[in-house]
């Protein structure tokens, strides 16, 4: 969470303090593994099987280590599904010991009874169990079939465990703004916070972004429901060009992207944030020499990042300094130049710009590691029982043909 | 003798001290916080704050930290104001003296 309280004197603005990059991340995403039970939809990975060339646990070390020493304060722990991994919990052990907090997202096929009071005996780690629809109807067909069901298992495990406050979350998508109330329900019930981030159209994403992004009206319907709730629902700073609207939503409200936050990906790759995983914005890799700081503090793409930036095509608009012109990996990857609208702009200048952008050309991630057979329907007819007696052609049983008697 | 400038009263004759949960890290603009139990994050932008801040714990009141840190008289009144500010989000609290 990143609640701001402002005790400052004589200062400038955080948020141009911010927009010009720090030394040091505030937090990063750091995507442990690109394996996972799940074949989501929408996943921002495009997660699937383990990439051969994954972090060792040493490496992990090494990379923790070096967190510590930049005093980055937390790690955002995603994948694929990161409990997957077999040295996940030392993994988490480690950087707890090294006063790196870990912030881990699951959907729970690992959180079991034991697991879970290992987990609320735990200071200095937080748990986001991933929840995309209220129902299992909603849920199930964008996260796949019974992982409504592993979802609440885990929640149950957490809140039997005496967990409290872990964190739902939820990617807001047309099929689920109606259901807000739903999922603020299911929060009071385990004792858990709610979260619900920006659907993007990156990884996976991008095939389904179209149908599956809320409509002008939902957005609306979702930053009053948001303004209503405050700072008791979490949103990860993602619906900053909903501030547009009017009042901002509790948080940072800008894009750090390579400027105060990034992402490590599975094998070490440095990403400007978790939604850009395209070779435009690879920052470099923490294999390099000089390691993870080396990156952050000298690649070409964050110093660009950092650079003051100017509005574009939105320079103009009346709500640019609320919005900033939205989300960089939105545009991206639908094809929107950078220096213009966000496709969901809520002045609806996104709308024309999708309208005359190539959308075919859009670029795609650079990386998928999606399972080669997706879980689909097969066809089944049923036909009439065959008659007494019958025997199939190609029936090889020794017996058949013989009638017992 | 207390101040109540936020209407959060702040006992500047008492023994205070950064959250033992309490993260500080120096930047450019003062100093970043970050609190693990609450998982908030607060910012101190002026690096006189942050220096009193740090010299709570060492100092028997924060009265005698303010003047370790050769805080200016006229500075007072609001570095006790961004104090309260702490104290109420438990970025500070107080300690046995």
């Amino acid at each position: 969470m990143t609640a701001i309280a402002d005790h400052g004197v004589r200062a400038n603005s955080l948020v141009d303090e911010f927009q010009l990059g720090l030394d040091a991340p505030i937090c990063l995403t750091w995507e442990l593994t690109y394996a996972c039970n799940l074949s989501c939809t929408h996943c921002l990975s495009s997660s699937g099987r383990r990439d051969p060339r994954e972090l060792t646990t040493a490496e992990c070390k090494i990379i923790i280590d070096e967190l510590e020493r930049m005093q980055v304060f937390y790690v955002n722990i995603g994948g694929g599904e990161p409990t997957v991994r077999p040295d996940f919990w030392e993994l988490l052990d480690y950087a707890i010991a090294h006063h790196v907090g870990v912030k881990f997202s699951t959907n729970g096929v690992k959180i079991t009874p034991a697991v879970a009071a290992r987990l609320a005996a735990t200071d200095y780690v937080d748990v986001q169990i991933s929840l995309d629809g209220a129902t299992r109807e909603v849920n199930d067909a964008v996260r796949g079939a019974g992982s409504y069901d592993l979802a609440l298992r885990a929640m149950q495990n957490l809140a039997d465990a005496g967990m409290r406050n872990f964190k739902i979350s939820v990617v807001g998508t047309r099929h689920n703004v109606s259901q807000l109330d739903d999922f603020a329900a299911i929060a009071d019930r385990y004792g858990a916070q709610l979260r619900i981030t920006r659907l993007r159209p990156s990884g996976r994403g991008a095939d389904v972004w179209d149908e599956l992004h809320p409509t002008s009206d939902q957005q609306r319907e979702l930053y009053d429901w948001l303004v209503a709730n405050g700072e008791s629902v979490l949103t990860g700073d993602s619906f900053f060009h909903l501030a547009a609207y009017g009042d901002p939503l509790p948080g940072l409200n800008l894009c750090g992207a390579g400027r105060v936050v990034c992402l490590i990906d599975p094998v070490g790759d440095v990403y400007a944030c978790p939604f850009t995983i395209h070779n435009d914005f690879l920052a470099g890799n923490v294999r390099e020499p000089g390691g993870f700081a080396e990156v952050w503090r000298t690649s070409d793409l964050f110093l660009d990042l950092r650079r003051p930036q100017t509005g574009g095509a939105c320079a103009s608009c009346s709500a640019y300094d609320s919005c900033r012109g939205g989300c960089m990996a939105a545009k991206f990857f639908t094809g929107l130049p950078l220096d213009g609208p966000d496709p969901e702009c809520v002045k609806d200048h996104g709308v024309a710009a999708l309208g005359a952008a190539d959308r075919a050309a859009a670029p795609r991630p650079s990386l998928d590691h999606s399972h080669r057979t997706r879980p689909t329907a097969v066809p089944v007819s049923i036909a009439p029982r065959p008659p007494a007696g019958w025997t199939p052609a190609c029936n090889d049983d020794p017996l058949a043909g013989f009638a017992l008697s | 003798m207390s101040t109540d400038l936020t209407g959060q009263r702040f006992d500047l004759d008492g023994a205070w001290q950064l959250h033992p949960q309490v993260s500080i890290r120096p930047e450019r603009f003062g100093a970043l916080l970050y609190h693990f139990g609450t998982r908030r994050l607060s910012f101190v932008k002026n690096a006189v704050l942050r220096d009193v801040v740090v010299a709570l714990g060492c100092e028997p009141t924060a009265r005698a930290a303010l003047a370790s840190c050769n805080v200016a008289a006229v500075d007072v009144p609001v570095i006790t104001r961004a104090l309260a500010g702490l104290a109420a989000s438990s970025m500070i609290c107080e300690r046995a003296a």
